[in-house]
């Protein structure tokens, strides 16, 4: 037994905490509940039926024909057999519900094959005391899983024990967010050795919640000790154990209630804008129904009140008017296909094979991902024809978000490395060059790139030889993701020779001025940190996902081969460096010499070699941010290399110095509050305790001052940061991505004090957050600035062109990013956003007051310029601070004003809650449809918010795109998307909705029109059979092909013209006044189909199914023939269809006329068919009748067909 | 409406593939087919209506349709017909006294006689039609008021007709064979015609009274209970006439055993209800005789009508047709016109679509070749 006291579980009987906050306990035990049988299903084999009836019937839709199927059940106004009326209902029910049952079944498939997953996981079966393999569905909350290496997880579970020494294990976690690099967690601490065998711990954590970044809790040990639980402790449910041998946990949550499964929303539903233009015109057809209705009723009643004693009136005793209002009823039973229901069914089937198309084409497709296409909203695809205004993220979404290394400033002096923009260049060509590589023409980029680096260092050049053929190549199956992290590009950055040799002079004894080496301390600790500041995982490509920590040479805390004197010598240096009052003494030129003599930053190195040499072990950096990434490759180029990490320590090779175990504090990691992330280590050199900064240059630049050291900072520091500031700048304008590097030397005791109150906001269940940001606020003040970054962040391929046809499309672009003006502005003019011609407009201010002016005084400049002709169109440019001020109440008008008449906007500087208030501004205040695209986390809220939300998956995570409707694999996939089969879908499914409009109608006035010859009675010349399967049969296929195949423009055509776009965007295929067009078509169309068969049989002994026999007929071939003529292409699939279609009808009809003796009263159709499909006077006049009403279309035709000419490509003006 | 998740496994975040992916490492592709279908590349022709295809579209069924209505104007000109009312609701007309007086339950037969002068002999078989027009056979209630399955012999249904055929469902608690407000209000008028000698002597023109109702609807959908050779008045003991009969089913033509009862054709022409209040139903046939005579020389005629129908309280009217029948029916002209009609306007559309085409359609000649 291994448990002390009874659980409490589950969240209905957990205890509330103070907060109200409701908590579950876990302890070990033998009770079995809670187990880790996931069932995403939504049905049982009995619960189907009656559950998805009960779900069915919430819908409206349904609800009106369960009224009709019951009203028909009422004897005084039925219109037909209670059980034809049933059909309709039944129908529509049951394709759903097989749409249902087909869905739960693949639900029902993936649920079985994950429950009973035998992972080769152990599971520790408490009754025998052994590990016995199970089922993941068999798993507990309180059991105990071991797992090993490459296993996945099967439940939430807690960490108990780790094979690593350090107690840490790594999980990947890209099944549940895509990421893929490795995430660190630690064994929960101070736990007692046997872990499964005598477990008496109690676990206290928060119920189930979805909230995947957070955990908290607590583990009272028997001893009544409490040791906090965090997130650290935690793995979770699917993601794969890597790099650790072994690992135990227990489970604490299991099934549904894992975090994997309570993130697992489903499918999204959103409401598309043609959707709610059919429902409008839906409430029409109602109006329309309810008027035709009433003029029966109305007429029916003065009919009868006519008539006296006539021998076909069954005598009753009703008054005439009653006998109207019971009519009423009657005819919005034979009236009720005016309403199209079975058009939402058929919505619902083309927009899902639309989205079959839109996976399935091969444009989206990402080799170097092995992606495709993700719709994740299955029923807006009509909305991407509509798009007015796009949104976009810059970083990651317009740019690769592979962050390369450009150049840096370091201590006020800048390094231009321009070797290295060379190499940039050079990739960029290549990349243009052609996306399809063929061997050859890889090898002749290969050459091209050794010649412009030839003049460098051979071992660079080689390297980047090698490491480009590697990058180029398809990701190897096994490492599927890795070029993501370790491409050539990002990895081999040539150093600036002046740096070099600047470094190099640690090594020599010559180069040793009072300047240069206060300069140097500067620069080691720049590089040092770049190296250590991170999270980046280290790991070598001989053992892939294994980080490199069983190294002996690393067990050892000093590296054998540095003499005591360089490391006294560097102590020194470090020393000073906190002091900034360095002073160069005898004995420092003394120690390096013998640095120099010992190992140095020459080539002679041979024990350790550089790491760039191909013969060294090459090191894999997987990082969170792939801005880590390329400051850690940055710090490798200049011979600072970061070899290993630990929980604890950090191996560093540092140029002369060799590897140096840094013992790590604490890391502060990034949050987009602070937007920084420090490190606080005990330097291996000085023993100091040492916060290394790095992050936005405005709160570093803010942060560095010093207050109290006044004196010195008018001095060097304040050198420094002058210049540093001119240089980001510069910087920024490059369109660079700007970071700065800070550190501060604490002393023993302030550390101390600080160290206590962290401890203390460490283990608090309570607003740890709050606390957790207080703590590393209080740390990072005082900080000296080291020196800044420029990252190149390079634009993705096709973006310009992309941007170009989406504007010419008349889409408004509008940038929104967190990066500097400059940076923005930089990138905007590089993707073509800003042309030449543009007038930039900046709005910078600091006051409302003066934003409000502002706005104005711009407005009135547009009006001007507007007047003007020359400029091409306006830019506007605007900065977070006056963003806030303009997406005021007051002011939100004058803004969108103002931004209306600009050809784009670029918001910088912006907040992700302030992008989402953009988008829904715009949206909400200009009644535009938005798409909204973004890579990151950053833009989940804007993602959410416009009214189509597309996700990069890229190199940060799935939040944007778990958050998406769409997800691409880069932004050039939006011009197809948008263009073409947005367009695509636009006009597809608002012509099958107009058609469908007009079908009905058409049909029905059929109806309506003979009433006036039946005293409105009710009446259809119509088998009842026939009416009902006419719309839901004979002519449901033909439009749904329509819906799903026809294209009005050929997809090249689309492409090449963007301008075709606006019609969708002014949807111009279903206004009002095409709707209403469509009904007086279907109108007069039902005008012709039953009145040349009424004159036709006038007088004749025609009796009622023989007079609608061939209005039936005549109206099915008009309808399909209408059909043809409104299709913009057919394929042998329509003439399948439509061919299928009227045999179904003809084969139908006839079958039904001989064997349906004595049923379907009173319309029996008994040989009606058979004999008017005998005779010519049929042919006669449905050939007359399919024929006339396409006259007129075909007149009104032929003057609109004449082709327009637009951009020298002729577009067929009655398709477009 | 219906939010779907077409692709729910990749939803739940815990896919087999990505299961599989971690341990074993075999790496799909997710390259979608390149085919035709799936990049939506199918061989599609385009229907454009472009003057290049409307122009001979109108030429075409221009040439078509007139040839075609001229053959039908002219068909149905050929057709001789002769219409006689014989409603009485002009004091001058012979039947005025019958339809004054006349109720349901009279049983005092009422005749009259209507002569009339056929100017041009009827050559072919001639179908006499009695028509009736403001009568409402569609009416909803009306068509619904009858059991087919009675009509067509069943048993029990004789014995309990059909809820439909209310309040014609029961008499005297005893069921009515045929029940329902169609069958009540069956057409009884006799009609019987005289020819005149020009010496004064009448001949009785022979009606025929079979083959007047379909094929199908005498041999397959109306049948005597117990099939059509037993004793129909044992058949039909316990059932009781329809309310306006005077005589019942069994004794509608007690003559002849294959035209009694419900497959009595008369009574089968009446329950195939009219499609439009102005209908006319045939009555009977005039046989071509096998001389050259023709069928109905020009001359002296008496129509004899047992006035019974009552329809002047509806203002109604009843009509005796005397009619030859084309390969298209009876004789209708305006199908005929219509063609020629739409023959004609397409012929002539066609030739001023051509020469607007060729006057301002001349700067694109493009127009012909649809994209």
């Amino acid at each position: 037994m291994y448990s002390l006291e009874r659980p409490v579980r589950g969240q209905s009987s957990s205890p509330k905490d103070r907060l109200g906050r409701k908590r579950r306990t876990v302890v070990s035990s033998l009770t079995e509940d809670e187990d880790n049988k996931v069932t995403t299903t939504k049905y049982s084999f009995l619960s189907f039926i009656p559950k998805n009836l009960f779900e069915q019937l919430h819908r409206v839709a349904n609800i009106y024909f369960i009224f009709l199927a019951a009203l028909n059940f009422v004897p005084v106004v039925n219109a037909f057999q209670p059980e034809i009326s049933i059909i309709p209902i039944l129908l529509v029910l049951t394709v759903t519900a097989v749409k249902d049952l087909w869905e739960d079944y693949r639900r029902h498939k993936s649920d079985k094959f994950i429950n009973g997953l035998l992972s080769c996981g152990l599971f520790y079966h408490r009754k025998q005391q052994t590990y016995v393999d199970q089922r993941w569905q068999d798993v507990h909350v309180g059991d105990f899983v071991r797992l090993s290496c490459n296993e996945i997880i099967p439940a939430d579970m807690l960490l108990l024990y780790s094979s690593d020494p350090h107690g840490v294990c790594y999980i990947e976690t890209a099944n549940l967010d895509g990421e893929t690099n490795l995430k660190q967690r630690q064994v929960v601490r101070d736990l007692p050795q046997q872990v499964c065998e005598n477990f008496h711990s109690r676990i206290e954590c928060e119920s189930p919640n979805n909230d995947l970044s957070r955990f908290r809790g607590y583990m009272e040990y028997p001893s009544k000790a409490r040791v906090g639980l965090h997130n650290d402790n935690l793995l979770l449910r699917s993601c794969t154990i890597r790099n650790t041998e072994t690992v135990i946990g227990i489970v604490v949550y299991a099934g549904h209630e894992t975090k994997a499964m309570k993130n697992n929303s489903g499918p999204r539903y959103k409401r598309s804008k043609l959707e709610r233009r059919l429902n409008v015109d839906v409430l029409w057809s109602v109006v329309l129904l309810v008027i035709m209705c009433l003029t029966a009723a109305i007429g029916h009643g003065l009919w009868l009140r006519n008539l006296k004693e006539a021998s076909f009136l069954i005598p009753d005793t009703t008054s005439p008017a009653l006998s109207g209002f019971y009519l009423f009823w009657t005819m919005i039973i034979v009236l009720q296909v005016l309403i199209p229901i079975s058009l939402y069914v058929s919505i619902e089937i083309v927009k899902l094979c639309q989205i079959f198309f839109i996976q399935n084409d091969v444009d989206f497709y990402n080799e170097y991902m092995d992606s495709r296409i993700q719709c994740r909203a299955l029923n807006i695809t009509e909305d991407l024809g509509q798009i007015q205004y796009v949104f976009s993220d810059k970083t990651g979404t317009l740019t690769e978000n592979k962050m390369v290394f450009r150049r840096c400033t370091i201590a006020g002096v800048e390094y231009p490395h321009e070797e290295n923009a060379r190499r940039l260049e050079v990739y960029e060509e290549d990349e243009a060059m052609g996306c399809s590589h063929t061997l050859k023409s890889r090898a002749s980029a290969k050459s091209l790139s050794c010649k412009s680096l030839s003049c460098n260092r051979s071992s660079v050049s080689l390297h980047t030889l090698t490491g480009h053929s590697e990058g180029e190549e398809p990701p190897s199956p096994t490492l599927p993701q890795q070029s993501a992290f370790s491409s050539p590009l990002e990895k081999d950055i040539v150093p600036d020779p002046f740096l070099v040799q600047k470094l190099n002079s640690l090594s020599s004894p010559l180069f040793l001025l009072k300047d240069a080496s206060m300069e140097l301390t500067y620069i080691v600790d720049f590089f040092m940190a770049l190296a250590i500041c991170n999270t980046v995982v280290v790991s070598s490509p001989n053992q892939p996902r294994h980080v490199r920590f069983g190294l002996p040479r690393f067990s050892t805390l000093s590296p054998p081969h540095t003499t005591e004197s360089p490391r006294s010598f560097t102590r020194r240096l470090f020393s000073r460096g906190k002091a900034a009052s360095f002073t160069p003494s005898e004995e420092n030129k003394m120690l390096h010499l013998t640095l120099g003599a010992c190992s140095g930053l020459g080539n002679s190195n041979g024990a350790q070699g550089p790491p760039g040499e191909p013969g060294a072990d090459e090191l894999i950096y997987e990082a969170e941010s792939p801005d880590e990434a390329a400051l850690v490759h940055a710090a490798r180029a200049y011979r600072c290399t970061l070899q290993g990490r630990s929980l604890e320590s950090l191996l560093v090779e540092l140029p002369g110095m060799g590897s140096l175990a840094v013992r790590l504090l604490h890391i502060l990691p990034f949050d987009s509050t602070r937007k920084r992330m420090s490190v606080v280590v005990r330097h291996p050199l000085t023993n100091q305790v040492v916060v290394y900064t790095k992050g936005a240059d405005s709160v570093i630049m803010d942060l560095a001052e010093s207050p109290k050291g006044a004196e010195q900072s008018d001095g060097r520091q304040g050198h420094i940061r002058e210049q540093t500031q001119k240089h980001l700048d510069n910087y920024a304008r490059e369109g660079l991505r700007t970071l700065c590097v800070a550190k501060k030397v604490l002393e023993e005791e302030e550390y101390e004090i600080w160290l206590k109150r962290h401890a203390f906001a460490e283990t608090s269940i309570e607003n740890r957050e709050e606390l957790l940001l207080e703590s590393a606020q209080r740390l990072e003040t005082n900080l000296t600035l080291l020196g800044a970054t420029g990252i190149v962040d390079r634009l993705q391929e096709e973006v310009p062109e992309t941007i170009e046809a989406l504007q010419r499309a008349g889409v408004k672009v509008w940038v929104l990013t967190g990066d500097k003006q400059e940076t923005a502005i930089n990138i905007a003019c590089a993707c073509k956003l800003l042309r030449s011609t543009d007038q930039l407009l900046t709005a910078n201010c600091g006051s409302k007051e003066a934003c409000k002016a502002l706005l104005l005084e711009l407005r009135a400049e547009v009006e001007r310029g507007e007047a003007a002709e020359g400029t091409s169109g306006f830019t506007l440019v605007v900065d977070g601070r006056t963003l806030d001020f303009a997406l005021q109440e007051d002011l939100k008008g004058d803004f969108l004003e103002l931004s209306r008449r600009c050809r784009a906007v670029v918001c910088c500087r912006s907040t992700p809650l302030q992008k989402s208030h953009v988008v829904k501004l715009v949206r909400d205040q200009l009644r535009v449809m938005t798409l909204a695209i973004g890579d990151g986390a950053n833009d989940v809220s804007m993602i959410q918010v416009a009214d189509v939300g597309i996700g990069i998956s890229g190199q940060e995570g799935m939040q944007a795109v778990m958050s998406s409707d769409f997800a691409i694999s880069r932004f050039k996939h939006l011009r197809k998307l948008l263009l073409v089969h947005g367009h695509w879908c636009y006009t597809r499914l608002a012509n099958m909705i107009l058609y469908f409009f007009y079908k009905n109608v058409m049909y029905v006035n059929l109806l309506f029109w003979y009433q006036f010859f039946c005293g409105f009675s009710g009446s259809v010349m119509t088998n009842s059979w026939v009416l009902i399967f006419f719309n839901l049969l004979f002519t449901s296929a033909p439009p749904l092909l329509y819906g799903i195949l026809d294209k009005d423009v050929s997809a090249d055509t689309l492409i090449k013209l963007p301008e075709l776009y606006k019609s969708g965007q002014n949807s111009k295929a279903y206004l009002p006044s095409t709707f209403w067009l469509t009904m007086l078509d279907a109108l007069y169309q039902s005008l012709v189909c039953f009145f040349i068969p009424y004159f036709a049989n006038a007088g004749s002994d025609a009796d009622m199914l023989t007079f609608g026999s061939p209005i039936n007929a005549s109206a099915l071939l008009t309808i399909l023939l209408h059909q043809v003529i409104e299709s913009c292409t057919l394929t042998w699939l329509h003439v399948l269809v439509l061919v299928g279609s009227a045999l179904f009808y003809f084969s139908f009809t006839l079958v039904f006329s001989v064997v349906c003796v004595t049923c379907s009263p009173p319309t029996n159709p008994l040989g009606v068919d058979k004999l008017q499909m005998s005779q010519p006077l049929f042919y006669g006049v449905c050939a007359l009748t399919t024929v006339l009403p396409h006259q007129l279309a075909a007149i009104a035709s032929v003057p609109m067909s004449l082709p327009v000419k637009l951009q020298g490509l002729e577009v067929p003006s009655l398709c477009y | 409406m219906m939010a779907s998740n077409y692709n729910a496994k990749e939803e739940d975040g815990h896919q087999p593939a990505a299961i599989g992916h971690g341990g074993a490492g075999t790496v799909k592709n997710k390259k979608p087919d390149n085919t035709a279908f799936k990049q939506q590349r199918l061989p599609a022709w385009q229907p454009i209506l472009t003057a290049g295809t409307v122009l001979p579209a109108f030429f075409v069924i221009g040439l078509i349709f007139i040839p075609i209505g001229i053959g039908l104007f002219v068909t149905s000109n050929n057709i001789q017909e002769l219409e006689i009312d014989y409603t009485g609701v002009d004091m001058s007309s012979p039947c005025y006294n019958c339809s004054q007086s006349y109720s349901w339950n009279s049983t005092k037969p009422c005749l009259c006689s209507v002569p009339f002068f056929l100017d041009q002999p009827f050559e072919s078989n001639v179908f006499m039609y009695y028509g009736l027009s403001n009568f409402y056979q569609n009416h909803r209630r009306y068509v619904k008021s009858r059991d087919d399955s009675q009509l067509n012999g069943d048993k029990a249904s004789l014995t309990s007709p059909s809820k439909e055929c209310e309040p014609y469902r029961t008499s005297d608690n005893k069921p009515i064979a045929p029940c329902g407000a169609i069958a009540n209000s069956l057409f009884n008028d006799t009609l019987e015609l005289y020819y005149i000698d020009p010496n004064g002597s009448r001949t009785a023109i022979p009606l025929v009274k079979k083959g007047i109702a379909w094929w199908t609807d005498k041999h397959v959908k109306f049948r005597n209970p117990g099939g059509n050779d037993n004793n129909l008045t044992v058949v039909f003991q316990g059932t009781s006439k329809p309310v306006n009969w005077r005589k019942s089913v069994y004794e509608l033509d007690p003559s002849d055993p294959d035209n009694n009862g419900f497959i009595n054709e008369d009574f089968i022409v009446w329950m195939r209800t009219a499609a439009l209040p102005t209908f006319r139903k045939l009555y009977r046939i005039i046989h071509k005789k096998t001389n050259m005579t023709p069928t109905l020389p020009l001359g002296q005629y008496i129509l004899e009508v047992t006035y019974n129908y009552p329809v002047r309280s509806f203002e109604g009217r009843k009509r005796m047709i005397l009619s030859t029948i084309s390969w298209m029916g009876g004789k209708n002209p305006f199908l005929g016109i219509a063609y020629i009609t739409v023959g004609s306007v397409c012929f002539f559309l066609g030739i001023v679509l051509l020469i607007i085409h060729h006057k301002y359609g001349n700067r694109n000649h493009s127009a012909d070749i649809p994209s």
